[in-house]
């Protein structure tokens, strides 16, 4: 580097209050770049009639919001993220199972937690790719179901439109389940062991500690997976497009939105579409914080 | 620790960090430029040519960018492949960095093609010699493309399938068709008609009926005059219909929800699929997936008029030059030598885009059946692209096959909506969305 080595003392000199700024030049310019340039930009294009391609972006003021407003279909999709909302708590439910069961002494539990996280690992297209021919009429899910004698349950997982919500939901919980189950995991870990000797010669069982000692000490990361649930519910978009495109009733807003861009190229009202999303998520996430506070939590 | 001392220190390091993310930004910035090679309009250095044939951009192009370079000594052709063209190129001509020749994206209104493209002369100058020039990808009498290749429109089908349950002959009508769709349920165990629903864009194709249907060639032009295309005997009903009856029939695939492409060409091929409406692009791929080539057929819409078939020849994909392109001249020789010279539209079983080339053979079908080949008429001045725009608009688009995933979706039962309700929203969202744009 450029030090001279003439100095003395260098080593202990380490830190300059510049230097945290140093290090975040990096992320920052990333983040500006990537994240809040774009934002700008989408507030920008919303209030225009561009059509995503067109040099001149004529402003129209807020004529694209006011035609959300009054074109009440373009929310009825969003009764599709219900199937999610009620997926993202059966996975919730389910990753804090396992993972008390994993944090416990479980025989082969190192085995079990790599085969409940993996799936987080896969692509997004990948998996829609595996569960399309999953969900294949004579696929993987009908054999299976074949095998075990269950044959009539046989059905059209995609193509019947009273279905293929739950398919595409149950998907989508087989897919975040290693995420909530790793958060679950390490607040379960980072609670203190002597608490569960001391729960055990007080005679405490499995389900008292869980009662007592987990639940409260993982509250925080509980009703974090909570707010990411409801707002990845609202804004589903990668495992429904791919897998249907939207087609058959499993259209959700961001697909909509997508739609709404590159297919009918109006770019002004998707950009418009994806700030009412934005204030959507933001108002549930406010809702969602004042109705369950954070409180701080103290195990010793 | 002696924090003051620090500070001087770390400048270096600071100054460091800024300087490379300035030159990241800096890089981006320069790619713009490219090589800049000569603009004084001499046919020599490199162009970019975008291409949506990622299958044979290694092979078949490999042998033209030859070709081209031995031809014109100190040129140099390099390809970009592009596997999603539509929806990329798009985002891209938002940059003045978009190859030097490209192929126009159909979602490019006509009146916009002069902000993006070098037109490549008048339509007086190349109508003589050129198809297609005279009404796609024009404006103001100036042509901005040459098409790569043409299609006529129709379907492929198997021909052992359909000689199989008894049927030689073209249906003549749309209830013939679904008699013949019938016939080949009840008497093969092939699915009649595929609609390749999951992807949407083959749903699309059924558009391609448009003018095939009143055998006018201002069918395009009267569409967007329409204020009720749905309408019981127009084009629109007739197609849409059409699609409506196969599939409450039940004469397409089970679950339309997870169909796929790739698989669909080898179904048709082997005879597990009779039938698909797609443009004759589709025939050499259909013929390369078949065990013999003679087992695919193609005939057009079944709707006649005056006693005949009618199909529309169209231009596919058309050649432009980029507007900022630093080497107009050699994107031109390019698009000239890609026309005049290559072969690619005979080679790949399509209507060449010279008007002394002969028919392909793939289209002999459509000859035997004394289809009648008609090219669209340009539209007035101010309505180019007008059914298209207004489709847009209405949210209807037209060539996209999703509100076509709409009508499958009714008529399967997976949405309680009847023909006619169907029919009279289009209608409405159609004649609304004009009314608008006027």
């Amino acid at each position: 580097m450029t030090s001279s080595p003439t100095r003395p003392r260098r080593r202990t000199r380490r830190r300059g209050p510049v230097t945290p700024y140093a290090f975040l030049v990096a992320p920052l310019a990333f983040l500006v770049v990537f994240t809040y340039i774009p934002v700008a930009n989408m507030f920008w294009y919303s209030v225009t009639s561009w059509d995503g391609l067109s040099p001149s972006k004529e402003f129209v003021g807020l004529d694209n919001y006011v035609e959300i407003f009054t074109r009440p279909e373009l929310f009825g999709v969003l009764k599709v993220s219900i199937y999610y909302i009620g997926a993202s708590v059966v996975q919730i439910v389910l990753a804090l199972y396992f993972a008390t069961i994993l944090s416990f002494n479980t025989r082969l539990r190192n085995l079990f937690k790599g085969v409940i996280f993996f799936p987080y690992l896969i692509n997004g297209v990948a998996i829609g790719m595996i569960f399309l021919f999953f969900f294949q009429p004579g696929g993987t899910l009908d054999s299976a179901l074949g095998a075990v004698g269950l044959g009539g349950l046989q059905q059209q997982w995609l193509g019947n439109p009273d279905v293929v919500n739950y398919s595409l939901a149950g998907t989508s919980i087989w897919r975040y389940l290693g995420l909530n189950f790793v958060l679950f995991l390490g607040a379960i870990q980072s609670i203190p062991a002597h608490l569960y000797e001391a729960a055990e010669l007080d005679g405490a069982g499995r389900w008292a500690q869980f009662r007592y000692i987990i639940m409260p000490g993982i509250r925080p990361v509980v009703g974090l997976s909570f707010i990411l649930a409801i707002s990845g519910s609202l804004s589903v978009f990668e495992i429904p497009f791919i897998m249907t495109g939207g087609a058959n009733e499993s259209e959700t807003f961001v697909i909509q939105t997508v739609n709404m861009a590159f297919k009918y190229y109006k770019f002004g009202l998707a950009s418009a579409m994806a700030v009412v999303l934005l204030v959507i998520i933001l108002l549930v996430t406010w809702l969602q914080r004042r109705v369950a506070p954070d409180e701080k939590v103290t195990l010793s | 620790m002696d924090m003051e001392g620090g500070t001087a220190d770390m400048k270096k390091p600071l100054i460091g960090l800024l300087a490379t993310s300035l030159a990241l930004g800096g890089l981006a910035a320069c790619g713009d430029d490219g090589d800049g090679s000569s603009g004084s309009g001499k046919i020599a250095g490199e162009i970019t040519v975008l291409t949506q044939r990622t299958d044979i951009v290694n092979t078949v192009f490999q042998e033209y960018k030859k070709k081209f370079e031995a031809k014109y000594p100190g040129t140099s052709v390099k390809f970009e492949a592009i596997t999603d063209y539509e929806g990329e190129v798009r985002v891209r001509m938002n940059t003045k960095n978009y190859g030097d020749v490209l192929l126009i994206p159909n979602s490019v209104n006509a009146d916009q093609l002069p902000s993006f493209f070098e037109p490549l002369g008048t339509v007086d100058e190349l109508k003589d010699k050129y198809r297609f020039v005279r009404n796609e990808q024009t404006f103001d009498g100036k042509v901005y493309g040459l098409a790569i290749t043409g299609n006529a429109q129709g379907y492929v089908f198997n021909k052992k399938v359909w000689t199989q349950a008894g049927i030689t002959e073209a249906p003549k009508t749309p209830e013939e068709f679904l008699a013949a769709l019938k016939a080949i349920k009840d008497k093969t165990g092939a699915i009649p008609l595929y609609t390749n629903y999951k992807d949407g864009w083959p749903l699309g194709q059924w558009e391609g009926a448009r003018g095939a249907i009143s055998g006018d060639p201002d069918a395009a032009i009267k569409l967007g005059q329409d204020d009720a295309p749905w309408t019981a005997g127009k084009e629109h009903f007739v197609i849409d219909s059409l699609l409506y009856d196969a599939v409450k029939g039940g004469y397409t695939e089970p679950d339309p929800t997870t169909t796929n492409w790739e698989q669909s060409k080898g179904l048709l091929g082997t005879g597990k699929i009779a039938t698909m409406m797609l443009g004759s692009w589709s025939i050499v791929q259909m013929q390369q997936a078949a065990s013999s080539k003679d087992d695919i057929g193609y005939w057009p819409f079944p709707y006649q008029t005056d006693g005949k078939f009618h199909t529309v020849v169209g231009g596919d994909y058309k050649n432009a030059i980029n507007i900022n392109s630093k080497n107009k001249a050699t994107a031109r020789a390019w698009i000239d030598w890609f026309t005049d010279e290559s072969n690619y539209a005979t080679d790949q079983g399509g209507v060449s885009t010279l008007k002394n080339a002969a028919m392909p053979s793939t289209l002999a079908d459509l000859t035997a059946a004394k289809t009648e080949f008609i090219e669209l008429n340009p539209a007035p001045k101010g309505q180019e692209g007008l059914p298209d725009k207004i489709g847009n608009a209405a949210e209807i688009a037209l060539y996209d096959g999703k509100y076509r995933q709409g009508i499958v979706d009714a008529a399967r039962g997976a949405k309680k909506e009847s023909k006619d309700q169907i029919f009279a929203d289009l209608n409405k969202k159609w004649s609304q969305a004009r009314a608008k744009l006027k």
